[in-house]
């Protein structure tokens, strides 16, 4: 039943190019980017309970990546750009990991958030390496050795790109299906549970988060690297620290219990501020209120909600 | 004497305070030794430096010929030392099956498998029964922990420190928070469950003087941070200043003698 919902919902979002207008298609290019985002950030956050408010980081890392490698290195295979940026992503994240794995809540939150300043003011601050609040071009890649250099840029994003970013998205979040319900994800919920317990039934508890973190920044980087592709510029807005919150404020939209509420949560995330910008230029003051109510409402999020309103579904129909 | 867990000279300070001072205490196979004494006589500063929690000021801990003081709790249970709580310690949405199989898994190399899923591990799942079984959990292999009873947790966070397969387990006070009722049935259970998975000999903390009475191989009894008395239970119990000092009362099983 649950992988027939998954498939349909995986083909639906196949054919949306051939249903929605290449500006919603667009639109919907973000939504995979933070899905991917997303899956490694709720990893670290639903998974291991360690919520990191410094996460633009690595998105940001991503999309530095794609623009150094395409528009200053010349390199342009989009898979060789999406694993280098990835790889500079853990290895960025190691170190900082290595010291706020030792702490927990709201002061790995709060270790989190600082590096990830320092890391929007290096970009803000070193103009000739970075182009300062500018950023850098980002320029379109080639997929799987095909340049498509005969289609206009959004023929090319509506077109191959898409599809490459819904595969690539089926793929990592099989990846990290496989992952969470391994031996390792067992140990890095049970470290989340009781840190105490897990340590006195052997389990190395900071190494466990350590390489969550990592995995975490890997997905990350993807998902700038996606952005950034996206928009053709990778500038410090990456970086933000409101950035690292609205990856927080979508994975609670979306539900940090459930494997999918990311996903949900990118895809509501992305068509609510859409629709409220148009409407209001309040939107950030609606976007904070909706907050509000789902945390105090429906406090597992969109996807918790669907199971709740399922499950009654199932109780209420006779068998 | 091959003692499996040997304190020496152990001294324990905290600031002026001398928490613990200079314990010697050895412990055998197949020994079941109950740390008995007031509260702030010592008992938790000496098992925490007896599991390697926390290093002792002087004086070495041995676990089978190795110095384990201060090693910390991943390595411990490394070793073959397990430590069930006083306050019972669960995973509280962890099943009872998935909770055993973190004891399971972490102590074999499928700790860092992370392609496999855990839950189709044929031999994880038979020993992770086969422990649920010896306590009666075998039924709710699938509850998660937060729903159990109070008493099931219990049993559940004492069967997951036996899932590590240890050679020494230490109980810290075990029956606390079960009804007196309950308290040999689940007693019998711990000590016929570790002879059966091979643990050479426990450490029990306990204030039940009936069940210290009844299941020690021997009574280390502590009191001001020293040993008072380390003697097996018929003796312990005759001796009518030490009952006054550490009992109060005699247990049933040895009688009412005159004090």
């Amino acid at each position: 039943m649950k992988i027939a919902a998954v498939l349909v919902a995986f083909v639906a979002v196949a054919a949306l190019p051939r249903v929605l207008s290449p500006y919603h298609v667009t639109l919907v290019l973000p939504a995979l980017a933070y899905s991917i985002a997303l899956l490694g950030f709720n990893l670290l956050f639903g998974y291991t309970g360690l919520l990191s408010f410094g996460h633009a980081l690595f998105v940001a890392i991503g999309g530095y990546g794609a623009a150094v490698l395409s528009s200053k290195l010349g390199l342009r295979s989009f898979e060789a750009i999406l694993l280098l940026s990835a790889a500079a992503a853990v290895a960025v994240a190691i170190p900082i990991g290595l010291l706020a794995v030792r702490y927990v809540k709201i002061f790995f939150g709060i270790l989190t958030l600082a590096f990830g300043m320092l890391f929007h003011s290096f970009l803000f601050k070193f103009y000739d390496l970075t182009g300062g609040d500018t950023g850098i071009r980002v320029l379109r890649p080639s997929l799987l050795g095909r340049a498509y250099e005969d289609l206009d840029k959004t023929t090319w994003l509506v077109g191959p790109f898409y599809y490459y970013c819904v595969g690539l998205l089926a793929v990592l979040a099989f990846v990290m299906w496989r992952l969470v319900h391994s031996p390792f994800g067992l140990h890095l919920v049970a470290t989340r549970e009781n840190r105490r317990k897990a340590e006195y039934l052997g389990v190395r508890v900071r190494f466990f988060r350590l390489i969550a973190f990592s995995i975490s920044a890997f997905y990350g980087a993807i998902g700038g690297a996606i952005l950034a592709v996206n928009t053709g510029q990778a500038d410090p807005e990456l970086a933000y620290w409101t950035h690292s919150g609205e990856l927080v404020f979508m994975t609670v939209l979306g539900g940090f219990g459930n494997f999918f509420g990311p996903i949900v949560g990118a895809f509501s995330f992305i068509f609510l501020k859409d629709q409220l910008v148009g409407l209001t230029q309040y939107w950030r003051f609606w976007l904070g209120a909706i907050l509000i109510l789902i945390v105090v409402l429906f406090p597992r999020g969109l996807s918790g909600l669907v199971e709740r309103m399922w499950a009654r579904l199932h109780r209420s129909t006779p068998s | 004497m091959s003692a499996l867990v040997e304190a020496i000279d152990l001294t324990k300070r905290y600031g002026d305070f001398v928490a613990l001072d200079r314990v010697s205490l050895a412990i055998a196979s197949d020994e079941l030794v109950s740390i008995v004494g007031p509260n702030g006589a010592g008992k938790t500063t000496l098992v925490n430096l007896l599991t390697g929690l926390l290093p002792p000021t002087s004086g070495q801990v041995r676990f089978k010929g190795e110095d384990i003081a201060g090693i910390g709790p991943v390595m411990l249970a490394k070793r073959g030392m397990a430590r069930a709580f006083q306050l019972v310690h669960i995973f509280p949405e962890l099943s009872v099956a998935q909770t055993l199989a973190v004891a399971v898994v972490s102590q074999t190399s499928k700790a860092l498998r992370f392609f496999t899923a855990v839950a189709d591990d044929a031999a994880v799942n038979s020993r992770v029964r086969e422990v649920a079984a010896i306590f009666g959990l075998d039924g709710k292999l699938r509850t998660p922990a937060r729903l159990l009873s109070q008493g099931e947790k219990k049993l559940l966070d004492i069967a997951s420190a036996f899932a590590l397969s240890p050679e020494v387990i230490l109980l810290d006070e075990p029956t606390s928070g079960v009804s007196s009722a309950d308290k040999h049935g689940l007693m019998r259970n711990v000590v016929d469950a570790a002879r059966r998975a091979g643990v050479r000999a426990i450490i029990l903390v306990e204030h039940d003087m009936d069940l210290v009475a009844e299941y020690s191989t021997r009574i280390v009894a502590i009191q001001a941070g020293q040993i008072l008395a380390d003697r097996a239970p018929a003796d312990f119990f005759s001796d009518p200043e030490i009952v006054a000092a550490i009992v109060g009362k005699r247990p049933a099983r040895f009688g009412q003698g005159a004090s």
